[in-house]
């Protein structure tokens, strides 16, 4: 066990806990961040998806001991009052059906738009590539990403 | 309009007196710890009056709806209360939605599973919110002097034209709860409906869009302890020992012990179908510790039965496809008679492998169990039926038993089994504490109730004018028997034979979205597509041919047959139309159309050009004859999702087996489908013809993969027969 100050959606949160803990299991089990969801284990879902410096981030295999003083923006962070332009289209589409995979796809979204505000359908595609939806939103999912880059 | 009787389900409209003191309240209040928007905080009233078990109405006029039924995904959440509101005569924006726990006294059925949750629930639904408007008419009716037929609502007012009376329902609210629960009601013609048949988005919509904790795995209790569980690697295998001691002491470790979740005589319900009968439990502070001690534990497993691979059950499959059944499921006329004095002779053969589920969120179930009482939370899709083996295995009575449902991160017929819940009750017991049990996305997919593997034979007769004459289907599934002998083209065929086979083994299987028909329907139609092509005729004009059969001359008797050749015909019309089914443009596409669940769905599927053997589909055309549709935005979403489910499973996913032990555990290796492989384009067209409504969270999967299937002859000259149809190679030239 080993103490960790780490920089999530804008506060220092201190933890005690092994080293080898993906951050995944820090924001879930430690500081009850359970926006973000963990569906694989081994990042080839996307479900846990942070933002890491802002970069799309699958924080199930991104352990404790790697972050430093990286900031880390979950989707409770994303924004104050569930108004991120990706957020808001989200609802506008009314994209979820049993919604566990959509912080996951929101973050993934959000991370894109910022480097790239106007993304053509296969640029959207490829970004979104690494998320699952079981459910199959993937349609809505592509609306909803043209909509918050056309706002 | 007609009045109602209010039989059905009339427990429901007697208040709940209990509701203060147990029943609906449970020690911890799960709805309450999500938080509410701003909005919906500053409109709370300050009075709740209960005026049935699916509604309250508050002094300020706002108004709870229990959704009663299990929400995984299908959007009943909103559909279900949106009935219950269109009948209150009530204002969409004045709702506030909550899942309501189980509770059998109140409400029938609250299963989620078979697309039946609208269907069965329309009538419960209406009378509550019909009933609830009455009472508030009468209590209107007494304070103002004035008959209660009088008096008209709209949007949660109350008026009365003679005397210019008007009150909203919050201030009649109280006065309502003492009204007599009327013995007939009037419902509303389906013409007057104003929230029925509009747009209206998902209830959860800014929770899930924020993340806020709705889901099983997002549970917390102070105190709570993480379970996991260790079950056999390979299946036929049962437990011998372990090397429990070395991994007690590591860190965050609190016990690790072997439990009986089914021991020998325990009562079982069918949802405890595919449990493992014993486990291993380690129980620790934390999920990653959890799973690291999992990885250290060396549990010894020895095999009692078969250890079973896909090549056996494929060639045991193959075989039952040579043997004739002694008695036919159906059988008409006289196949082989007609089939030696058919003009041409059509025959092949369709297969599809075991599917996981594959819920994203993986089974979990958090349990508190005392000896007063024993608590428990979590996704299930069956909880009356958890709740019976709960009580059975704890040896309490059903009434200390208390079942809360989450919202659940997909359910596809997985979350109807829930041995989990009874591993969570067994463990929370053993611990003496509150614990939430949680798989591994690894326990999840190795751990079984799969869909069936499944293979079936066709042959059809045509005449010398390209009429259909005969028609044979023999199927087999693994634990299943896969046809629907009274499934058309039953009753449209003079002679007309129906196997089935069933090979039993030891993979556990179960219902997976659409049991069945997610594979018979693409098979069925993709020969149906081979017949027509041999016949010269259109493949739409062929079957609408063979509906008017069925309509104006059945086979047989026409009750026997599990399917209206009206409306069946209707959505392949529609979506012919919407198709412009003449003109494709140059794009491969393919038809296909099947009735299942109660609700009948066709499909034209475009595919890109280009693309090689496996090209991604461009468009589909889907029309849906569900009768009325209560959400069409969420209608729309199921009838979206389930075609690229289909797409997608049919396309690219298997589950395998080597010596009894599943070739997939993550997705890794488990293919799903991903984004840039998803159709276009989707377009839904609903028949409006304001029958009453059936369901819709299966019917638009099994047609779309013979749609696929039959577009992927047009673009490659080959016919796809085995799933999924990556593999499906062309043969070798030369």
């Amino acid at each position: 066990m080993a103490n960790f100050n780490l920089n999530i959606n804008g506060e220092v949160k201190q933890v005690d806990v092994d080293p080898s803990t993906p951050i995944l299991w820090v924001l879930r089990d430690h500081l009850q961040l359970v926006g973000t969801k963990y569906g694989c284990g081994i990042a080839q879902c996307g479900a846990c998806t942070v933002h890491l410096d802002g970069t799309a981030t699958r924080s199930c295999m991104l352990t404790v001991s790697m972050v430093g003083n990286s900031e880390i923006t979950t989707i409770e962070g994303l924004s104050e009052e569930g108004d991120h332009p990706v957020q808001k289209a989200w609802l506008e589409v009314d994209v979820p059906q049993c919604g566990y995979c959509q912080a996951g796809q929101i973050m993934t979204a959000a991370a894109l738009l910022d480097k790239n505000p106007n993304p053509t359908d296969e640029e959207i595609e490829m970004a979104m590539n690494g998320n699952i939806c079981r459910c199959g939103t993937y349609t809505r999912i592509k609306k909803a990403v043209k909509l918050a880059a056309n706002s | 309009m007609t009045l109602v009787k209010t039989k059905i389900g009339r427990r429901a409209f007697i208040r709940n007196t209990g509701l203060a003191s147990g029943g609906l309240v449970i020690g911890f209040n799960w709805l309450a710890s999500c938080k509410m928007t701003p909005e919906q905080v500053s409109s709370l009233p300050k009075e709740w009056f209960e005026l049935n078990g699916f509604l309250k109405v508050g002094d300020n006029g706002m108004v709870t709806i229990m959704s009663p039924n299990p929400e995984i995904g299908q959007n009943i959440k909103t559909a279900m209360p949106m009935i219950v509101a269109e009948e209150l005569d009530v204002a969409w924006k004045d709702v506030i939605v909550e899942q309501a726990p189980l509770n059998t006294d109140i409400f029938t059925r609250q299963i989620a599973g078979g697309s039946q949750s609208i269907r069965q629930g329309w009538e419960s639904l209406r009378m509550a919110g019909a009933t609830a408007k009455q009472m508030l008419k009468e209590a209107a009716a007494q304070s103002w002097g004035v008959s209660a037929d009088e008096i008209t609502t709209k949007e949660g007012i109350l008026s009365h034209e003679g005397t210019g009376n008007a009150a909203g329902y919050g201030e009649m609210a109280s006065a309502a709860a003492s009204i007599e629960v009327p013995e007939e009601v009037q419902l509303k013609e389906t013409s007057d409906f104003s929230i029925i048949g509009t747009d209206t988005k998902n209830v959860d919509g800014k929770k899930i869009v924020t993340g806020q904790p709705l889901y099983g795995l997002d549970v917390y209790k102070e105190g709570m302890l993480t379970a996991m569980i260790v079950h056999p690697p390979a299946f036929g295998m049962t437990y011998k020992g372990m090397n429990a001691d070395a991994v007690k002491s590591m860190p965050g470790i609190k016990d690790v012990f072997h439990f009986e979740v089914y021991p020998e005589g325990i009562e079982k319900q069918w949802s405890d179908q595919g449990g493992i009968p014993e486990l291993v439990a380690i129980v620790g502070d934390s999920t990653w510790e959890c799973m690291q001690a999992k990885k250290a534990l060396e549990v010894e497993w020895e095999q009692s039965s078969k250890a079973e691979s896909t090549s056996y059950h494929d060639e045991e499959l193959l075989a039952l496809l040579e043997k004739p059944t002694e008695t036919p499921a159906r059988k008409d006329g006289d196949v082989d008679a007609a089939f030696k004095n058919a003009a041409k002779i059509v025959e092949s053969t369709y297969s599809a492998p075991y599917l996981a589920h594959n819920t994203m969120e993986p089974m979990n179930f958090f349990a508190h169990v005392t000896p007063e009482k024993a608590e428990l939370l979590g996704p299930i899709q069956t909880p009356e039926f958890a709740e019976k083996t709960v009580a059975a295995r704890l040896g309490m009575p059903v009434e200390k038993i208390d079942i809360m449902m989450t919202r659940m991160g997909g359910g596809f017929g997985r979350r109807l089994y829930g041995p989990f819940v009874i591993e969570a009750a067994v463990i929370s017991q053993k611990m003496n504490a509150p614990i939430k049990l949680v798989y591994s996305r690894e326990d999840d997919m190795t751990q079984g109730t799969y869909r069936p593997s499944y293979k079936v034979k066709y042959k059809a007769g045509l005449d010398a004018d390209g009429n259909l004459i005969a028609w044979h289907v023999r199927g087999a599934g693994t634990n299943d028997s896969l046809v629907f002998e009274d499934r058309f083209p039953a009753g449209a065929v003079d002679n007309y034979l129906a196997e089935k086979h069933t090979l039993a083994t030891n993979v556990t299987t179960g219902a997976w979205r659409a049991p069945r028909s997610n594979f018979i329907a693409g098979a069925e139609q993709a020969f149906m597509d081979e017949v027509a092509e041999a016949s010269g005729k259109d493949p739409i004009e062929f079957r609408l041919e063979l509906f008017d059969r069925a309509m104006n001359n059945p086979v047989g008797d026409p009750k026997k047959n599990d399917y209206d050749p009206e409306r069946y015909a209707g959505v392949l019309k529609l979506v012919k139309e919407k198709s412009d089914w003449a003109n494709s443009n140059g794009k491969a596409r393919g038809v296909s159309a099947y009735y299942c669940h109660n609700s009948y769905v066709a499909q034209v599927l475009d595919l890109e050009d280009g693309g090689g053997d496996m090209p991604r589909v461009d468009k589909v055309h889907c029309a849906v004859d569900c009768g009325i549709v209560i959400n069409p935005l969420g209608a729309k979403n199921q009838i979206e999702g389930g075609i690229i489910d289909g797409v997608g499973h049919s396309t690219f996913s298997a589950m395998s087996f080597k010596d009894g032990k599943p070739e997939q555990s993550n997705f890794d290796r488990y293919r799903l489908i991903r984004h840039s492989e998803a159709p276009k384009n989707i377009e839904v067209h609903f028949v409006d013809n304001g029958i009453d409504p059936t369901g819709l969270g299966e019917p638009s999967l099994p047609p779309i993969i013979a749609a696929l299937s039959n577009a992927l002859y047009k673009a490659t000259g080959r016919r796809y027969y085995n799933q999924p149809f990556i593999n499906e190679r062309p043969p070798l030239v030369g």
